[in-house]
């Protein structure tokens, strides 16, 4: 809600010299960014690749989560926080099934034996989450739709810790970890082990790194695929856009809307499975941090855009990587949670609609 | 309008008629056949006092079998019946003060008549939740109080929610045990601290080094700095539409904890200023000063060497606990706490009617913050010291089920609120627990679950009763009859 979006001081300093401040101090940012990382890449240029190769295959992760994210604000204008907490139950669903011998996923089984058990894994996962976030929704949402837009959000919240809570009362309050985590990079041991390619002294990139990828991106297309080229998308896209036009068009609003969270907590589910294989460890507390930065994500692609939190999750992932890996004026992995919040009341200040949103009246 | 405007109405409905007819037999029967319509014929100091004996004979009824007929729940009883059945505000000028001053005088005696001189509560035991708070809790809870009645200016005035109150708090805190302790004593060539400057604080040895500002000083020092601070924030972000803003506060009360952490070495540089993980230690006690104790023996020279510690920091607190309210009402009675309400109602209407948005939503950041900011030092002198493990995403939250538990804009709401999920935080959480292992046999580990209990606090209030338990009139008219929550048109274009 603006109504009075730009200061006084902005103002006058805008009447003074016929020049808005703001979006150039955004850009001086920005470049100050851009000659940062090109710095690096001229010192050291195996570190800028290898963190460049982690920045992309995190970043796919949190594309996963931050889609999730984005679905939901598009359709309801609700930032749902309950949703990396959602993603968190789909890790430990995904470490218990892993660990069970249901599936029997042992180091040095024939791929024929592990990849059907890995994709039943996902596939159960997402089914699991999307039920936990269709129940969320039945009931801390749903209830609410007529109420003042910061009700939900305070239910979001309350959601998210009762979310939480379940996860500390089924798998207790510390780290829950896989006993095989001991392939390559942390990642779990029956996941092909070996180097895809290697460049300068040590870098590397890894099998575990590329089924990262293997398993995100189809759920990318389909799920791109889902919303722009089927019936059920149009339905989802019309509710996104009007809802109450929609209603008058024949489509049932609240199956629709359960529709959307279906398949956001699907995606967190397929993001759990990913994140249990890959670091093999996670705790109650873990989704909501992670899903913040998946938040991140979404409102730097442009929030309510399928791409822009796409796009977001690989530049978050990047931004992280090249913190936490490159060693000239790095501020190290100690301020991970601050660079990102930082991006993010960044954004938000200066181009709120996001990289590839379209400015809207509600955008900034 | 019938249609249905806050949620869980019909809900409630539907649940008030299948039990409208239970009611009515039992209050028929605890009205002792007496018909209503007789009732309502009588006095109203009668009616109270029939309303009080049935009360005490329900709980005579219901509580004894329970815990065991006490002696001091029957004194908090015949309290309860002096200060409610008499008229009172009748009584002349100064009638409308009996209620609040012996309020006052119950709550500020409690560590006097409610203890043995062992330390042991004196008082009966409530059912499930255990025992009253001890001294220590009560401090913390009226700390709390503070925080909430700060937080609601923010939230249940203006409307704004925040989501990182607990970065003022942490700001408050962190000013307050920097200055006033050895945190900058530094170190000269001989290993000895290098810088000492003391400026009125108590039973300070030189030798220590480091700032000493006397912590009096430092509660206002760090409630104006705080306010400065959130005022920084606020500049650029409070423009954003209300769940950004929650987003953006969310991140600020994410960012100010890492800082706090990585404090003691900032980029390499080498500058501590707030001890990293370990946290500022050893905090200056508070007090008045040999000079003034010796002349006026009841105020303590140094609250810390005092026997009666405790005590004196709850006094101290109720002092503190009383400006905040004070502050509080006089401000939503002012012009600024009108525009407040004004903003919360109807942005686009307060805006187009001459309400300056950016000033009056900046002024509530900065007295939210403020009040934060004091409660943070106060809490920092409490614990003598501050660590950023203290001060979580969930504290901010804590302080939020507090504002909306109790009533969204009503003070009084707001600290009932406080004090009973502060006690629940302290003491209460782990008496349930032991009282569940005790009398049903089940072991959970109750505290365990505070946050999931808060949660479910959060999530019933919203859904069922969103003005809180003891809602503001206003505010309860908003949720009922619904208010322009989007802007008709987009002002900025």
């Amino acid at each position: 809600m603006v109504t009075d979006a730009r200061t006084g001081e902005q103002l006058a300093v805008r009447r003074l010299t016929g020049i808005n401040p703001v979006p150039i101090l955004g850009l001086v940012i920005v470049g100050l960014l851009v000659v940062w990382l090109a710095i690096n890449l001229e010192k050291t240029p195996t570190d800028f690749l290898q963190a460049f190769l982690i920045g992309i295959t995190r970043g796919s992760l949190y594309a996963l989560i931050a889609l999730g994210y984005t679905l939901v604000y598009g359709i309801l204008e609700l930032i749902n926080f309950a949703h990396g907490d959602v993603f968190m139950l789909g890790g430990m669903i995904a470490m218990t099934l892993i660990g069970t011998d249901l599936f029997g996923l042992h180091a040095g089984d024939s791929a024929l034996h592990i990849w059907p058990a890995v994709l039943a894994v996902l596939a159960i996962t997402i089914v699991g989450c999307g039920i936990i976030n269709v129940t969320v929704e039945r009931i801390a949402y749903r209830p609410l739709r007529g109420a003042p837009r910061l009700v939900p959000l305070i239910t979001a919240i309350a959601a998210s810790f009762i979310l939480q809570n379940i996860g500390i009362a089924t798998k207790g309050s510390d780290y829950v970890t896989l006993n095989s985590g001991t392939g390559r990079s942390g990642a779990v041991d029956f996941l092909p082990q070996g180097n895809i390619f290697t460049f300068g002294n040590s870098g590397y990139y890894s099998w575990p790194d590329f089924i990262v990828l293997l398993i995100t991106a189809p759920v990318l297309f389909l799920l791109l695929w889902l919303v722009q080229r089927t019936k059920q998308g149009k339905a989802m896209r019309a509710t996104a856009q009007d809802r109450e036009a929609a209603a008058m068009m024949g489509i049932n609003v609240n199956r629709t809307i359960s529709f959307t969270f279906l398949i956001a907590g699907g995606l967190a589910g397929a993001a759990g499975v990913v994140y249990a294989m890959y670091f093999t460890s996670v705790r109650f507390d873990q989704g909501f941090q992670l899903g913040l930065f998946a938040f991140t994500a979404a409102v730097l692609g442009g929030i309510g855009n399928l791409p822009g939190a796409v796009l977001g999750g690989l530049v978050i992932g990047l931004i992280e990587a090249f913190n936490n890996t490159l060693s000239w004026h790095s501020p190290g992995g100690d301020w991970k949670q601050s660079i990102v919040f930082a991006i993010l009341i960044m954004i938000l200040v200066f181009r709120p609609e996001g990289l590839l949103g379209e400015r809207t009246p509600e955008g900034a | 309008m019938t249609e249905q405007l806050y949620p869980g109405a019909a809900l409630r409905e539907h649940f008030r008629g299948s039990t409208r007819a239970v009611r009515a037999r039992l209050g028929q029967a605890l009205a002792l056949g007496i018909p209503e319509e007789r009732r309502a014929s009588w006095s109203p100091v009668k009616r109270r006092a029939f309303t009080a004996a049935r009360i005490g004979a329900l709980a005579l009824v219901v509580l004894t079998p329970l815990s065991g007929f006490d002696i001091s729940a029957f004194g908090a009883y015949l309290i309860f019946v002096a200060m409610y059945v008499p008229e009172w505000k009748a009584l002349g000028r100064f009638g409308k003060y009996v209620i609040p001053l012996a309020f006052l005088a119950i709550v500020a005696g409690y560590p006097e008549y409610g203890f043995n001189t062992d330390g042991t509560g004196k008082l009966f035991t409530i059912p499930v939740l255990g025992a009253f708070p001890n001294v220590h809790t009560a401090v913390v809870m009226l700390i709390f109080v503070m925080m909430a009645v700060g937080l609601n200016v923010v939230v249940g005035y203006a409307g704004l929610l925040d989501l990182g109150y607990v970065a003022f708090y942490a700001i408050g805190a962190y000013t307050a045990a920097v200055l006033a302790s050895t945190q900058f004593a530094g170190q000269n060539a001989q290993g000895n601290p290098a810088r000492f400057f003391n400026f009125g604080g108590v039973d300070i040895d030189k030798s220590l080094g480091g700032i000493h500002i006397s912590v009096w000083l430092l509660l206002i020092v760090a409630g104006l700095f705080t306010s400065l601070l959130g005022m920084l924030i606020g500049l650029p972000t409070l423009r954003l539409r209300g769940d950004y803003l929650a987003i953006v506060t969310l991140g600020f009360g994410e960012i100010l904890p890492q800082i706090a952490r990585n404090g003691d070495n900032f980029f390499n540089t080498g500058l501590n200023v707030t001890n990293g993980p370990q946290g500022v230690t050893s905090m200056d006690g508070i007090g008045f000063g040999s000079w003034i104790h010796q002349h006026i023996s009841f105020l303590p020279d140094n609250y810390l060497s005092a026997s009666n510690s405790d005590e004196l920091y709850f006094w101290t607190a109720i002092c503190l606990v009383l400006i905040t309210i004070f502050c509080s009402l006089r401000l939503r009675s002012s012009k600024l706490g009108r525009a407040w309400i004004a903003i919360r109602e109807d942005e686009t209407a307060a805006a187009a009617m001459g309400v300056p948005l950016m000033r009056t939503k900046t002024l509530a950041y900065a007295i939210g913050a403020f009040f934060g900011g004091v409660a943070g030092a106060y809490f920092a002198e409490v614990n003598t010291g501050a660590q950023p493990d203290a001060f979580m995403f969930q504290f901010s939250v804590a302080v939020l089920v507090m504002v909306i538990l109790g009533g969204v804009g009503n003070v009084w709401g707001v600290i009932v609120g406080a004090a009973f999920l502060a006690y629940l935080d302290q003491q209460g959480l782990a008496d349930t627990g032991a009282w569940l292992s005790q009398h049903l046999n089940v072991t959970i580990d109750v505290p365990k679950y505070e946050f999931g209990i808060f949660g479910l606090f959060l999530l019933v209030v919203m859904l069922f009763r969103p003005h809180g338990l003891i809602p503001e009139a206003r505010h309860k008219l908003e949720f009922e009859e619904g208010v322009a929550d989007e802007p008709l048109y987009d002002v900025t274009a």
